[in-house]
């Protein structure tokens, strides 16, 4: 019989390194707004960005005991409720939300704001594990797949129109648990074929370079057939979806883009550089980070982070401060911390005996990826620019708490499953 | 397979992600630098130049406040530009003008707007500073001249240029350096060593604070004063009495080789290179390209010695034994050799050492010289050793004085006629017009008036300096050591002997002054100007080369008046008063003072220099026909050189036939 106190099995490898990283992403937020606060106020300072930030960490640890706390059958039993509050939580932002920089995300309680987007993530993952959990269940199934991104994308369409392309981005991630319950691979297949059309036609900006290209790959995968099966008429048939894609890329780009989302592709396709205007993020970004060097110029010691010349850099910018202070070293070491944080949390979910904390590690595990993925590569220049916080690291309230308790259901429930037969 | 899709993928990222920030933060280095141009200011703070003192201790160069308008072209908000324009006295072009050029240096960084501004203009400016923003004041230190002579001495102040920032480090654009003189020469000295602050910026431009807490900042080290060699009473009436006069004065202290005056005529006053004016009068000053008054005629000016070479003819024939102080030559008031004739002024018959000196003989020295040279087997090695003497004095070659600018002159050797007569038969005879000064030989007054110092030592002479002490401390080794010649001391005293009575008997009697003892020696150069492939004869040069007292030495000093006719006419007297005034502080020969002070070679230059030569050389400049006709005249004295040298091969086999009388 083994011990079935939470403490005794709860994973505390996820917690030590949940622990590092809200504490150097606090240090990171002291750092980076010390600039515009006077040089004597006290890092506990709750007027400040950084004493706030000590705050909603204070708040997280009854957070945490809460959710440790909860039976893990409760979470299962009550997930299409929980779901089913995060929508009407997202419906009420239209009439009853504050906007802040033409963004409509938040609830406002007086000073305090909550944003609700954050904790459907959280409550999207319950409810999909909850439908993936139903052993009738088979993705090969058309109707079920529909089913399931109905599930995804009903907080999508919420969010989209708040505006908050980020927080919508990341319900892309939802693909790679349904893949590994079975959807079949075409899905994410067709997604990487059209990424790269997407790149290839605004890097070549002629659609007919890409219809060349994509011929050139279905002839050659024609007779040295891996891929897909040898059949004419599918080739055919994809070569003309590609080539209609291509097209409508360059007139989605030209005609339905606005010019600040054109001006972010272009950025990262080195064209139209414009180092004072729109490319300002990007490039000061990428000025901070580069010259950290080897060990950084320490903390509190960063010029760049000093002058504030980072634009939102205690929030999606904060990877900048870590590249500036703690140099190539630290940068290694926070992205350690992420890639083992993620690998970890998906070795957990793959030891579950529920298909249902089985899926829900997965969707934290992806949760957690295309947020930290995201993030970094629009820091350092090699995605588009997007508001997408980096987990447990970025400013926030609502950031913080709503991933935390996204990663500690699932660690209940994996400290529960000792209980699970 | 679909277990390993999305660890796959997580590893995959964070791989390309650390390969990105590795490219950024190690590889890409370029970021760094623009991370500390955007967030690091440099402010420095400028110490003030060290003072500058004669030998007695008299202040001549000190320092006044500045005031710089400074511009950072981004900050410049809507001013009222009229009232701008009008408050310091600039038109509405200038100022449009500067911006740009400001704007183009960097619209971010200060620039110089207009420097130099006086104390009423800054007052004038500062009461409405705050109106236009954008532009502020930065005080400076400016030289402050206490008297008005001594400006190619000192030399002057200039913003560093872009070579000099490139070159060295220290400089940055906007700074001050010193050019030519002992600005030039002592310029870490006198300048000290700026402070530096780094300060952090914010993306506002705005300072925040000192970056690092002041750990990189230096503070400034103040500039040492000098206290130069220079007499500033004797360089002042030496200045004087050359107004109207070209040419240059060397006063050298024999027994130190400290320099008490380096006159150069023309010059100008220090002070009009300081202030506003200071970029238009430079350029007057600088694109005068007849009289040259930036061009330092004490040190650059290579001119034909003349009679004072005479001198080191008699030493050198001593010390080789060609002759001895009872070696009479005889004088047919000149001297024939081969189909040339040498006319001499002196009383003829038969010339002895002691008169040859005193009546300037030119029959006896070149007779000497052609003896010295026959001595030896052939003539190269006799010209080479005597060359080998004349080096001896410094003579030659760059002295190594501490001004920054100088010239060799020109000391020949067997290698310099060898190239003359490149199929070689040179004799003594095609050369001895060195023996009177007059041939390839060159000399700087500064080489001039170094050989009558080794003179007047009887042998010996230090490396001439204008530096006597830095803030106390020993000055530079080579100005303490002593060079010895390679004559040897007895021989100078019969020398010295006939340049005494120079002033009783000789070319120079009656410039003489009761109660100093002063040896001297006349000098008159011919000099020839070409013009349009002529060879022109220019009114000759006056020369005088003297030490006194004569049997403790405290001044030797040589004079060159250009085009001054003859030795005594000009350099003689300016000779005595300068002695006079240094030895005596007072002048005696008032009538002299009077004579030279009054005395103007003004129309000479002008008959010389005609304005129609300089035009003609000025719009040469522009035409290409002008262009091509010069070309043309040059080919012309290219075939008339050639001509002449045919000539001069011709008759150097005649003279093989020649004998001469000694």
């Amino acid at each position: 019989m083994k011990n079935q106190s939470v403490s005794n099995n709860i994973d505390w490898m996820s917690i030590m390194i949940y622990i590092l990283l809200v504490i150097m992403g606090w240090l990171n937020i002291y750092s980076s707004s010390l600039s515009t606060a006077a040089i004597d106020t006290s890092i506990f300072d709750f007027t400040q960005i950084y004493g706030k930030q000590f705050l909603f960490i204070l708040i997280s640890i009854p957070i945490i005991f809460v959710v440790l706390f909860v039976e893990p059958k409760f979470y299962e039993k009550f997930s299409i409720i929980i779901f089913a509050v995060a929508i009407l939580a997202l419906i009420g932002l239209f009439p009853l939300g504050k906007t802040v920089a033409g963004q409509r995300c938040w609830y406002a309680i007086g000073s305090f704001t909550l944003q609700p987007s954050e904790f459907a993530k959280a409550a999207t993952s319950l409810a999909l594990a909850k439908y993936l959990s139903d052993v009738q269940i088979n993705l090969k199934h058309s109707n079920r797949q529909i089913q399931a991104l109905i599930i995804i994308f009903l907080p999508v369409l919420l969010i989209l129109p708040q505006p908050d392309p980020g927080s919508a981005l990341i319900y892309f991630s939802f693909f790679f648990v349904l893949f590994r319950e079975g959807l079949p691979g075409w899905y994410l297949g067709t997604g990487l074929v059209a990424i790269v059309v997407f790149v290839l036609t605004l890097a070549f900006e002629n659609s007919w370079i890409v219809i060349a290209i994509a011929t050139v790959a279905l002839i050659f995968n024609y007779f040295r057939s891996k891929l897909i099966e040898r059949n004419i008429l599918a080739s055919g048939i994809i070569l003309l979806l590609i080539s209609l894609f291509s097209f409508s890329v360059g007139f989605v780009f030209n005609n339905v883009f606005k010019q600040h989302h054109r001006d972010r592709f272009n950025i990262l396709l080195g064209k139209d550089v414009d180092s004072k205007g729109i490319g300002y993020n990007t490039n000061q970004s990428e000025i901070a980070i580069g010259s950290g060097r080897w060990i950084g110029k320490g903390f509190l010691e960063g010029t760049q982070t000093k002058g504030g010349f980072v634009p939102a850099q205690h929030t999606d910018y904060i990877f900048t401060t870590v590249g500036e202070e703690w140099g190539f070293l630290g940068s290694v070491f926070v992205i350690g911390l992420f890639v083992g944080l993620i690998i970890r949390v998906i070795y957990l979910a793959e030891r579950q005996k529920t298909k249902f904390s089985r899926v829900y590690g997965y969707c934290v595990a992806s949760i957690l990826f295309i947020h930290f993925f995201v993030n970094i590569a629009m820091v350092v220049g090699v995605f588009p620019t997007i508001g997408v916080p980096l987990p447990f690291f970025s400013y926030g309230g609502s950031g913080l708490w709503g991933f935390t308790i996204l990663l500690f259901v699932f660690l209940k429930m994996d400290a529960n499953k000792v209980n699970e037969w | 397979m679909r277990k390993a899709l999305l660890p796959t993928l997580v590893i995959i990222a964070g791989s390309l992600l650390l390969i990105r920030l590795f490219y950024l933060q190690i590889i890409d280095d370029t970021l760094k630098l623009k991370s500390e141009n955007i967030s690091i200011k440099i402010n420095y703070t400028y110490p003030e130049r060290g003072y500058i003192y004669d030998r007695n201790g008299e202040l001549l160069v000190a320092n006044q406040p500045s005031y710089d308008i400074m511009v950072v072209p981004r900050d410049v908000k809507k001013i009222d530009t009229l009232e701008f324009c009008k408050l310091l006295n600039i038109t509405k072009e200038d100022f449009i003008k500067k911006i740009e050029k400001a704007k183009v240096y960097s619209p971010l960084l200060p620039s110089v707007f207009l420097s130099q501004l006086n104390k009423l203009e800054y007052a004038a400016f500062q009461e409405k500073e705050r109106r236009f923003t954008g532009f502020y004041i930065q005080k400076r230190s400016l030289r402050d001249y206490q008297i008005h002579n001594g400006a190619n001495i000192f030399g002057f102040i200039n913003q560093v240029n872009e070579k000099i920032i490139e070159s060295n480090p220290y400089y940055k654009s906007g700074d001050l350096i010193g050019k030519q003189g002992v600005e030039e020469y002592y310029e870490e000295i006198l300048r000290g060593q700026k402070g530096v602050k780094y300060i952090q910026k914010d993306k506002f431009n705005r300072e925040i604070g000192s970056y690092k807490e002041g750990k990189f900042d230096t503070i400034a080290k103040q500039g040492k004063d000098i206290t130069l060699t220079i007499d500033a009473e004797l360089q002042k009436y030496g200045e004087e009495i050359m107004v109207n006069k070209w040419g240059g004065i060397v006063a050298i202290e024999p027994k130190t080789g400290e320099i008490l005056a380096l006159v150069s005529a023309p010059s100008y006053d220090p002070s009009i290179l300081v202030g506003r004016q200071r970029s238009r009068n430079y350029t007057s000053l600088y694109n005068d390209s007849i009289a040259k008054p930036l061009y330092d005629r004490g040190l650059l000016a290579e001119y034909t010695p003349g009679s004072p070479f005479k001198i080191l003819t008699g030493l050198i024939a001593l010390q080789e034994g060609a002759i001895n102080d009872s070696t009479t030559f005889f004088c047919r008031r000149g001297f024939r050799y081969g189909r040339k004739f040498m006319r001499c002024h002196c009383s003829g018959g038969g010339v002895r050492l002691h008169r040859a000196i005193y009546q300037s003989c030119n029959s006896y020295f070149s007779q000497s010289y052609m003896r010295l040279i026959n001595k030896f087997k052939t003539p190269s090695q006799g010209v080479d050793v005597w060359s080998k003497h004349l080096q001896s004095f410094g003579l030659g070659d760059f002295m190594g004085y501490d001004l920054p600018t100088g010239r060799r002159g020109n000391i020949p050797t067997s290698k310099t006629y060898n190239k003359l007569y490149p199929n070689g038969g040179w004799k003594s005879t095609n050369i001895v017009s060195n023996a009177i000064g007059q041939g390839e030989v060159l000399l700087t007054p500064m080489q001039l008036a170094n050989f009558m110092a080794a003179v007047a030592n009887k042998g010996y002479y230090y490396t001439p300096h204008v530096i006597k002490k830095i803030n106390g401390s020993v000055i530079d080794k080579k100005f303490r050591t002593k060079h010895v010649t390679t004559i040897d001391r007895k021989y100078f005293k019969p020398i010295i002997d006939g340049m005494f009575d120079v002033y009783n008997y000789g070319t120079a009697k009656g410039l003489g002054v009761k109660g100093i003892d002063i040896c001297g020696k006349t000098g008159t150069a011919e000099n020839y100007l070409r013009v349009n492939g002529k060879r022109i004869k220019l009114q000759d040069h006056s020369i005088f080369v003297a030490f006194a007292p004569k049997d403790n030495p405290k001044i030797a000093i040589a004079v060159f008046v250009e085009n001054g006719y003859w030795g005594a006419r000009w350099a003689g007297p300016i000779t005595t008063l300068m002695i006079e005034k240094y030895l005596n502080r007072k002048i005696t020969k008032v009538d002299f003072e009077k004579r030279m002070l009054t005395g103007s070679l003004k129309a000479q230059y002008q008959k010389l220099y005609p304005r129609k030569v300089q035009d003609s050389i000025a719009r040469a400049k522009d035409s290409i026909t002008r262009v091509k006709k010069i070309a043309d005249s040059l080919a012309k004295i290219k075939s008339i050189d050639k001509n002449s040298l045919d000539k001069d091969k011709n008759k150097n086999k005649k003279k093989d036939t020649v004998k001469l009388k000694n």
